[in-house]
């Protein structure tokens, strides 16, 4: 039977481990266990009737729906981002690819109030779309709006590495043997970036389902309408309902591990395609 | 010595074949709809933030600053960051030490669990703490007997903000350390050094790209948290206010020049981040996944 630590010549392990461990508990797993177990001490009728009241399904609706598609615009514009970082050269590479980060380093109230004021009615571009008849600034479109930006990082921080790995001589020999352009963008540069597109594509999501400070300037928070999950448990917290706002902690928790598992196995998948692939 | 992504470049100028019309058109498209998306999405709103900012002039921007509120909740963000960013170094370097000089069982579960924070909504990070320190919470009738305030406290901020904050030193250092390999600590007891001065004068030369890469990030999370902070705090002008905050309080009062200066802070701290951040990878510090 393999020991349960191997033996080492470098001191430390009691005192680090046990640190580590502790910290740990304290930090992050007991108040989470708190999380649990306030929702596990609910009745089971009363914890569906408070995930599911109309006002509960309404956040989740633009929790999810605005995420799913913020993260999906990130897929098609996080990949035309990171191709043209990668394979173009143009004035001001270098400083914009280094400005893909912002929206890490940036402090979401910042982000928050600024796309706020840009896509106003008064702002500099929602000027220009208000006399169209698209108001963004208050409705699910400016929801949908910020979590593009929070998520847009993602996508293209994970691309980029996989474009760089594409074998351009199997480009060049699929051109050489007669594939257009277009042939070989879906056999062979497609394949490659895939699994990276969807570890982006599931991580833009996962951080657009629980954001809060970027959303809730722009959102409006409009009960039914423009408010968010995350802005519900806050407004439960508010009324002292702390029982209903673990319910729904719970629920989003639920939901954010499934999204963990699901990177991992991404991953995995794209770790074990590199291999297959020779790489 | 050419960096990767310019040798790629080269390659792809002297490609043969390649400088086609519809190359060029591609190119053209692809580079104009990047542009035209960052520009409306990110360059957009960080120069409003500049505009805002100093739209009634230097006057009114420095006097957001003379505002004694202002200058608490300044106070209380560095205070913050001052504490939490050391306690979760430390952290990073425990975490690093026992999981890439050691084999043990249970160790991807044991990184996993330190990754957890990252997966979990802001809200819900504030929330955790409320549920066990807030005043219905677990502890909540004990500490008041005892008339000690975490909610609406500092230790509450201080808390959210370490939850929020917590993986990102040791998940730069882990990955780094495991990869650089024990053979020089190793060397190092063998010859006599203790386990103190092997850390110190071995492995902390050995990761301190990465550690620095690690600490700037935690502090500009730590600075800029805005969801943890906000459940926990309570809000109370000049004593809870974090800078964050701070902004959401003058915004919701219609001062914009105020929200905006203190704004234009944070985000000079953003700037400085990713600046130190590029200097990082220039050295050939590469983060790892």
């Amino acid at each position: 039977m393999k020991p349960l630590r191997q033996p080492s010549v470098l001191p430390g392990f009691g005192l680090t481990f046990g640190f580590t461990t502790l910290f740990l508990s304290g930090i992050v797993l007991l108040p989470l266990a708190a999380l649990v177990l306030m929702t596990a001490s609910m009745p089971w009728s009363e914890f569906l009737r408070v995930i599911t009241t109309p006002r509960a399904m309404g956040s989740y609706r633009l929790s999810f729906g605005a995420s799913l598609l913020a993260a999906s615009i990130n897929l098609v514009f996080g990949f035309i981002i990171a191709w043209t970082l990668v394979r173009y050269e143009f004035p001001g590479r270098k400083i914009i690819d280094a400005l893909i980060d912002m929206p890490f380093a940036l402090p979401t109230a910042v982000s928050g109030i600024a796309l706020t004021s840009v896509f106003a009615a008064n702002g500099w571009i929602g000027r220009y779309l208000e006399p169209l008849g698209i108001h963004v600034a208050y409705t699910w479109i400016g929801v949908t709006v910020a979590l593009t930006l929070i998520g847009m990082p993602f996508v293209v921080r994970s691309v980029q590495p996989a474009l760089q790995e594409v074998q351009r001589d199997l480009e060049d020999a699929a051109e050489t043997l007669g594939a257009g352009r277009f042939y070989v963008f879906r056999r062979i540069i497609l394949p490659t970036v895939l699994p990276a597109l969807l570890t982006g594509f599931t991580l833009a999501f996962a951080r657009a389902v629980g954001e809060y400070g970027s959303v809730i300037f722009i959102s409006g928070n409009i009960p039914m309408r423009t408010e968010i999950t995350p802005l519900l448990i806050v407004i439960r917290l508010e009324e002292f309902d702390y029982r209903g706002a673990a319910a729904l902690g719970f629920v989003m928790l639920v939901i954010s591990f499934a999204m963990l598992l699901t990177i991992n196995l991404l991953q995995a998948w794209g770790r074990r395609r590199l291999v297959a692939t020779g790489h | 010595m050419k960096s990767a992504p310019s040798v790629l470049l080269d390659e792809v100028r002297t490609r043969p074949g390649r400088d086609t019309k519809l190359g060029a058109v591609v190119r053209w498209t692809f580079i104009t709809v990047s542009l035209v998306f960052l520009a409306a999405l990110l360059f957009a709103p960080l120069a409003t933030v500049i505009a805002m900012a100093l739209a009634k002039g230097l006057g009114a921007y420095f006097q957001t600053f003379l505002d004694p509120d202002t200058q608490a909740a300044i106070r209380l963000t560095l205070t913050t960051a001052l504490v939490v960013v050391p306690i979760n170094t430390v952290f990073g370097f425990a975490a690093g030490w026992s999981i890439a000089k050691f084999e043990f069982k249970g160790k991807s579960f044991l990184i996993t669990l330190i990754d957890l924070p990252l997966a979990v909504s802001p809200v819900i990070s504030g929330m955790i703490y409320v549920l066990l320190f807030g005043l219905q919470g677990w502890f909540g009738r004990y500490l008041q007997d005892h008339n000690i305030s975490i909610i609406f406290a500092l230790p509450g901020i201080i808390l959210a903000t370490m939850f929020v904050t917590f993986p990102y030193v040791a998940r730069e250092l882990i990955p780094l350390m495991q990869q650089l390999g024990n053979d020089e600590e190793e060397a190092a007891i063998t010859l006599g050094a203790g386990g103190w001065i092997t850390f110190f004068r071995v492995t902390l030369p050995k990761v301190r790209w990465g550690l620095l890469y690690g600490i700037i990030l935690c502090n500009a999370r730590a600075m800029g948290e805005f969801g943890a902070v906000s459940v926990v705090s309570g809000h109370i002008r000049g004593l809870t206010n974090t800078m964050p905050l701070h902004i959401e309080i003058l915004y919701n009062e219609y001062n914009f020049v105020g929200a905006f200066s203190v704004a234009s802070l944070l985000m000079l701290l953003a700037v400085a981040t990713l600046i130190v951040k590029t200097f990082v990878e220039r050295t050939g510090y590469r983060r790892r996944r």
